[in-house]
Order: C-alpha cells, then sequence, then structure tokens
C-alpha cells in the first residue's frame, strides 16, 4: 500500500525498544481488551513505534525526541490523525523554525498526496507562518501528477481565497483545459474564480459563454463544458431560454442532425423553463411541451437510453407543468 | 411487487463504448481503458449464458467468509487504516447483515467490548484505543454498535460525552470539523447529525446554521461539494443531502439540479456510477451516488411529483456490481483489476442493496437468490435496527446539556 521508508534515512531502522536513549519510556500496548476485532496483523517496527508513541501521547512529552518519533509514525501511517495533531502541539511547545516544517510537509505530500491529514496539517503550518507564497506551487506541482486530485483543489482554493491570490489563476485553467479539456476540476476552478473576482456580470458571461460554445465545438461528448454552461446561464437574467447566442449555437447543430443527449438535454430545460415562464404564449415559440416530451422520447428511447426512467419522469413533470399553464391561461382570460 | 430484471442487451451495451476524441485527452484514454476491461467482463458473461441463464449470481457464502475472516484478522497492508478501526468494523457488520448473517450474542458483545475500547474519556470515538475522537470513527462506531443492536453494545456509547464531543467540534457558521483542531469538510455535518439523531442528542443549537452550511455546498451542477467552492463529488453529495434529511431541510437545496447531477452520474457502457463528471466508474458510488435516490424520492413526493420507482437504472447497477465487482474468493472491488477490499465489499454490496428495493417492491436482477436485505438509505443500517436502535435511545431521559 505506502512506501514505508523515511525519506532522509537510507540505515537501518533501529527499533526504538532497542534505542538506549528511549530506555527511560515504558512502552505502552494498545489495549484492544480481551478479545480483539479486526485485528491488524502489525510489523514489528509499526508495533514498536507506536508503542512508544501512545508512551508519550499519555505522558505529553513535548521534545525532540518525541518530534521525531511522530515523523516515523506519520510515515509508517501518515492518515494517523492523532500523530499530526500531537506533532502541532510539540511544535508549538517547542517553538520549531515552521519553515522546516513546511519542507517537510511539503515533501510528505508529494509522496502522500491522496490523504485528509497531510493537507491539513500543511494549512495549519501555512496559517501559522501567514505565508502562502510557495502553495500555489506545491498544489501545481502535486496536480500535475493529478489533474483531478481533491485534496489538492481544495488546498489551491482556500489559500487562493483566504490571501487573495486570483491572479493568473484562469490562465492556469485554461492551460489544464488545453491538455484536457474533459477536466471537470478545472472547469470548476474556472467558476470558482468567476465567481469570487468579477461576478457574473453581463460582459464577464458573455466572455464566458463564447469560451465554453468554443470548447463545445471542440468536442460535444464533453458533460463538464455543457454542466459549466448551464451554471453560467444560471446568473443570465434570461435564464437558459434566452440568450440568443446559446439558442442559435443549439439550433443549429440539431439542424445539422446532430443528436449528442447533452445537447437534447439542454434544448428539454430550455422547453421546460419557456413553460413555467409564459406558457409558451410567444408568437414563433419552439421551445413548446411537445417539442420536449418528443424529445425526451427521443432520449429516453434511442440516444440515451440508461437514463430512460429519468427521461420519461421529466417528459411527465413537463406535461403537468403544461397543464397547470394552461389551465392558469384559461382561468386569466375568462376573467 | 416483485420482478425479476433482465440483462441489457450485450449491443445496446455495446453502443456506448467511447471513441478516442479528435483532440487527444487523459480523461478520455482512462476511460476507454476502463470500458475494455469492463465490455470483457459483460461478454464473458453473455457467453456463458448459454449454459447457465440464471447468471450472474452473487457469490453470498464467499463474501461472507472473506467479512467473517477479516472481523478475526487483517494483514499488516491494513496498517494505514490504524486510525479507522471502527470503520472496519462498520465496513464488515454492515454487508454481513446485508447477507443475512447473524452473529452470537457472545460475539456481538466481543466487537461491542472492543468499540468500547475507542471511546474517548471526552466523548466520541477515536480511529482505535487511546487515539483522539474523530467524527468519522465516531459515526462508523455507532453504525457497528446499532448493527450489533444488544443492549449492551446500545449501552457502550455515552450519550452525554458524546453531546459534549459534538459540541466541541461545531463552527460558528453551522460546520463542523472532524476533531478538535482538525479539518472541516461536509462529513462532518454528515457524521455529526447521524450520530446525535440515532442517540437522541440532536438539540436546535447544536445545528444552528448547519442546513444554511451545507447548501452553501451545492455546486453549479447541482452535486455538493465538501466545502463551498468545490467540486461536486458523490461521497459529499450524499453526505450533504443526508444531513439535510436528517434536518427536515431538504427542501432548500434545488433538488431538480441534483437530480440531473446524479442521474448524469450513471455510466452507459457500465451501469455503476462515476463519483465526479468525467471520472471514472467505481463500485463504492453504488452507494453514494445510489443512497441519495431514495432520499431524493421522498423530496419530490413532498413536492406533488411522485416518481413510480427508481430513477435510475436499477438493472444496470446490479449488472456492474455482480458483473465486474466480484471476487470469485470473496469480497468486491472497485473496477475490475483492483484488488478486493472491506471498504468497497461494503459499499458495494449497499449499493446493490439500494437497487433492489424501493418502497417495499423488489427489482432483482436475474434470480430471487441475489437478493439482499434492504438497508435505511439515510444511516446506511439495516431498518429494523434503525428502529430498534431509535426506540431504544428516546426512551432514555435526554440528555441535560446547556
Ligand atoms: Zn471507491
Amino acid at each position: 500500500m505506502s512506501d514505508n521508508s523515511s525519506d532522509e534515512c537510507d540505515t537501518q531502522h533501529v527499533l526504538y525498544k532497542n534505542r538506549p536513549e528511549w530506555s527511560d519510556i515504558t512502552p505502552l500496548k494498545q489495549n484492544d481488551g480481551e478479545h480483539p476485532v479486526a485485528a491488524i496483523d502489525y510489523t514489528e517496527e509499526f508495533e514498536d513505534c507506536f508503542d512508544y508513541f501512545r508512551a508519550v501521547v499519555q505522558k505529553k512529552e513535548y521534545s525532540e525526541r518525541t518530534l521525531e518519533l511522530t515523523k516515523t509514525a506519520a510515515s509508517l501511517n501518515p492518515a494517523n490523525y492523532t500523530v499530526w495533531q500531537f506533532r502541532r502541539e510539540i511544535l508549538k511547545a517547542l517553538n520549531k523554525d515552521l519553515n522546516e516544517e513546511l519542507e517537510y510537509i511539503g515533501k510528505v505530500i508529494l509522496k502522500q498526496t491522496k490523504n485528509y491529514q497531510v493537507w491539513h496539517h500543511r494549512r495549519i503550518i501555512v496559517e501559522w507562518l501567514q505565508d502562502p507564497s510557495k502553495e500555489k506551487y506545491l498544489t501545481e506541482k502535486s496536480l500535475s501528477e493529478d489533474a483531478k486530485n481533491y485534496h489538492a483543489w481544495q488546498h489551491r482554493q482556500w489559500v487562493i481565497k483566504t490571501y487573495n491570490l486570483y491572479d493568473g489563476e484562469l490562465e492556469y485553467v485554461d492551460q489544464l483545459l488545453q491538455d484536457d479539456v474533459k477536466n471537470n476540476s478545472a472547469w470548476n476552478q474556472r467558476y470558482f474564480v468567476v465567481n469570487n473576482t468579477t461576478g457574473f456580470t453581463q460582459e464577464t458571461l458573455n466572455r464566458e459563454i463564447d469560451y465554453t460554445l468554443g470548447k463545445i465545438r471542440i468536442l460535444m461528448e464533453n458533460e463538464s463544458a455543457w454542466n459549466y454552461l448551464r451554471g453560467l446561464l444560471l446568473h443570465d437574467k434570461g435564464g437558459l431560454s434566452r440568450n440568443e447566442k446559446v439558442t442559435d449555437f443549439c439550433e443549429t447543430f440539431y439542424e445539422q442532425g446532430n443528436r449528442s443527449p447533452f445537447l437534447l438535454a439542454l434544448i428539454v430545460d430550455i422547453c421546460s423553463e419557456k413553460i413555467t415562464n409564459n406558457g409558451g404564449g410567444d408568437g414563433n415559440n419552439v421551445y413548446t411541451s411537445a417539442r420536449a416530451k418528443e424529445l425526451c422520447n427521443a432520449l429516453a428511447t434511442q440516444y440515451d437510453t440508461i437514463r430512460a426512467k429519468y427521461w420519461l419522469h421529466i417528459s411527465e413533470t413537463i406535461e403537468n407543468q403544461a397543464n397547470e399553464q394552461n389551465s392558469m391561461d384559461e382561468s386569466s382570460t375568462t376573467n | 411487487m416483485e420482478t425479476i430484471l433482465q440483462l441489457r442487451n450485450i449491443n445496446e451495451i455495446k453502443k456506448y463504448l467511447t471513441h478516442p476524441d479528435s483532440c487527444l485527452n487523459k480523461t478520455t484514454e482512462d476511460q476507454i481503458t476502463v470500458e475494455k476491461l469492463v465490455f470483457k467482463k459483460f461478454e464473458e458473461l453473455h457467453n456463458c449464458l448459454r449454459v447457465n441463464e440464471n447468471l450472474p449470481h452473487i457469490f453470498k457464502e464467499q463474501h461472507k467468509k472473506f467479512l467473517s475472516d477479516s472481523l478475526a484478522y487483517l494483514p499488516s497492508s491494513y496498517e494505514t487504516l490504524d486510525a479507522s478501526r471502527p470503520w472496519l468494523c462498520y465496513w464488515i457488520l454492515h454487508p454481513l447483515s446485508l447477507l443475512g448473517v447473524k452473529l452470537e450474542d457472545s460475539y456481538k458483545n466481543r466487537i461491542a467490548n472492543f468499540l468500547a475500547k475507542c471511546q474517548s474519556p471526552n466523548g466520541g470515538f477515536g480511529g482505535g484505543p487511546g487515539q483522539y475522537p474523530h467524527l468519522a470513527p465516531t459515526y462508523a462506531a455507532v453504525n457497528a454498535l446499532v448493527i450489533l443492536g444488544t443492549d449492551m453494545a446500545l449501552k457502550v456509547i455515552n450519550r452525554q460525552k458524546l453531546f459534549e464531543f459534538l459540541q466541541s467540534v461545531k463552527q460558528p457558521d453551522g460546520s463542523f470539523a472532524m476533531h478538535v483542531g482538525g479539518e472541516v469538510d461536509i462529513r462532518g455535518a454528515y457524521c455529526a447529525l447521524s450520530v446525535a439523531s440515532l442517540t437522541g442528542v440532536l438539540t436546535k443549537e447544536l445545528v444552528n446554521n448547519t442546513a444554511e452550511w451545507i447548501i452553501s455546498c451545492q455546486t453549479y451542477e447541482g452535486g455538493f461539494a465538501g466545502c463551498p467552492g468545490l467540486e461536486a463529488h458523490g461521497g459529499y453529495a450524499f453526505c450533504g443531502l443526508a444531513a439535510l434529511v436528517i434536518l427536515n431541510k431538504g427542501h432548500m437545496c434545488d433538488n431538480q439540479a441534483l437530480l440531473r447531477w446524479l442521474v448524469q452520474k450513471q455510466m452507459g457502457l457500465e451501469g455503476g456510477f462515476q463519483g465526479r463528471t468525467n471520472k471514472l466508474v467505481d463500485s463504492c458510488y453504488s452507494f453514494w451516488q445510489g443512497g441519495a435516490f431514495p432520499l431524493l424520492y421522498t423530496l419530490l413526493t413532498k413536492e406533488g411529483i411522485t416518481p413510480s420507482g427508481h430513477l435510475f437504472n436499477e438493472g444496470a447497477l446490479q449488472e456492474y456490481i455482480l458483473i465486474c465487482c466480484q471476487n470469485h474468493q470473496g469480497g468486491l472491488v472497485d473496477k475490475p483489476g483492483k484488488p478486493r477490499d472491506i471498504y468497497h465489499s461494503c459499499y458495494s454490496i449497499s449499493g446493490l442493496s439500494i437497487a433492489q428495493h424501493f418502497l417495499d417492491q423488489k427489482h432483482v436482477l436475474s434470480s430471487f437468490r441475489n437478493e439482499l436485505a434492504s438497508t435505511h438509505p439515510l444511516y446506511n443500517v439495516r431498518p429494523d435496527l434503525v428502529r430498534k436502535a431509535l426506540l431504544y435511545f428516546h426512551s432514555l431521559p435526554s440528555n441535560t446539556a446547556t
């Protein structure tokens, strides 16, 4: 599972029970009770280290040697949050050089990149130092290994938001999308940046809609881009259905015979919105409940069969909406 | 209503094979690799159908053995889960209970005694004896004790101390930290609300602002993220929705958007769920995404829209789990080619149970011999065991916390 070799000691690991400088400590065995369950067959090194760890936690011994011990314990099980919490207690008590700690945890993170505890430790050290200068670089290094690493994105968003480091972020996101236009984490980051900087002003919306339609033109079958487009239109005062750039785009592809489920799904939702907003009362409205139902049916039986039940459900919902709207229209004309 | 579901037509499945994009990207490359592995499994099974038409079937006895053995002994590769030992108990006990295994009372008491060793003097449970209390193992330990279900097991939980622990990790903005000095994310809210509601220590003050904080995690895609601003994710979406339902605030989130996102996470070819948009299928999301459907159903019904069944393809999900994720020696895997482990065993069996049950209807793939017990979608524990625990804890005097 994990690589247990501690990075700096290539020498043979000496068990704590064989180290004279630890002879004053009585190791504390794990108290599993009489009948342990889900008992892990610990290696000797693991058991030895944690026997001493338990002993010093109980004594609350904050010292250089316990600081070193937590390093070994963390290398054996980086997910042990008690180890990291205790390590922070020691760092505080000994008033340690936190820049050294930052360097150490950076190395650990690049090896253990999908782990809550190591990223959280990093965050706290950055907060104590009030120095976010190395964080974007670290997360970029981590994301170059796995561009969708949730922990790395979480850390990056935190540092950008807390220390106002939005500069250059859209360019970074754009680079990632050039590498992989289906990287949903990058699309999400794009939303995060726009939302926290300019906001969705009409000008920004126009720019972002152009950008997204461009990406969809490159690759139609990309849910990430369609979802982002929908996210943008949530902020358009016309809703899904009144942005002509978007509706023209959809209709052109539809007329050319494109039947991407994402395209059809958006047209269905445009219809649904039109029905609730104005009962399809526009003169030359192509977004009718009849069209929506026809598309739902095509999705259910032909283009998106895995979601057949969902599309039939949507079709029914739209029919109900249309009926309600009709009866409302009727009652308003009779009044 | 009880129905046997038939397998999808192999040619229908084949239509979903992804073709290389005009613009090369890693997402599509990885997707194509997995589809090949999965499709091979489907083809192999369809070939076997000529001799045995009752396929696929669940390897119940093998799973029971794998899980029971794990309860007694885990190899040293599990050392990285040494801070999750109550989880190990839950991940084993829950699928065993869905498989209908009954444990001896004496064995149950041994497990309860072990979990008692993980309980902190400050309330809540740690990842093992002597570890600091943490919301995730607290959730797992409480669920495991509820599954054991004996008075002795339920009595282990120190409710007053548990309440104090929950208060100690509550943040002013309504969120919960996983432990004192620990990270904040939406798992915290779900774990805290789950244990508080089960043991009857949920107070108004404890959950002040929590629903608002959870809503702020719903993303433009419709799912929920771990924290505001992050990407919608299956595990976190389940946590967010379940927490809102416990609070009776499900109407506060955008249900239509959530439903749209959820159904899109089911993979066309594989039949299983992905955790995020454009990521790979993974059997654990069978529960995290699948389990959200019954919760969402109750919300849609309140809005006057009553779907007549699951809104995802429950047959295709059962195909993925039974055909692609079972290890012949017992235990289940994330996806073909991965090693078996108890986490994926727990959540794929849970997802299989969700797919088979809708209200009191049953829709079981291939044969009723594949049927599992049902699971409560809020807690992921059998509903009869949830009821028993609620009755037990709610008959006790309420906590006198301030
Ligand atoms: Zn998984």
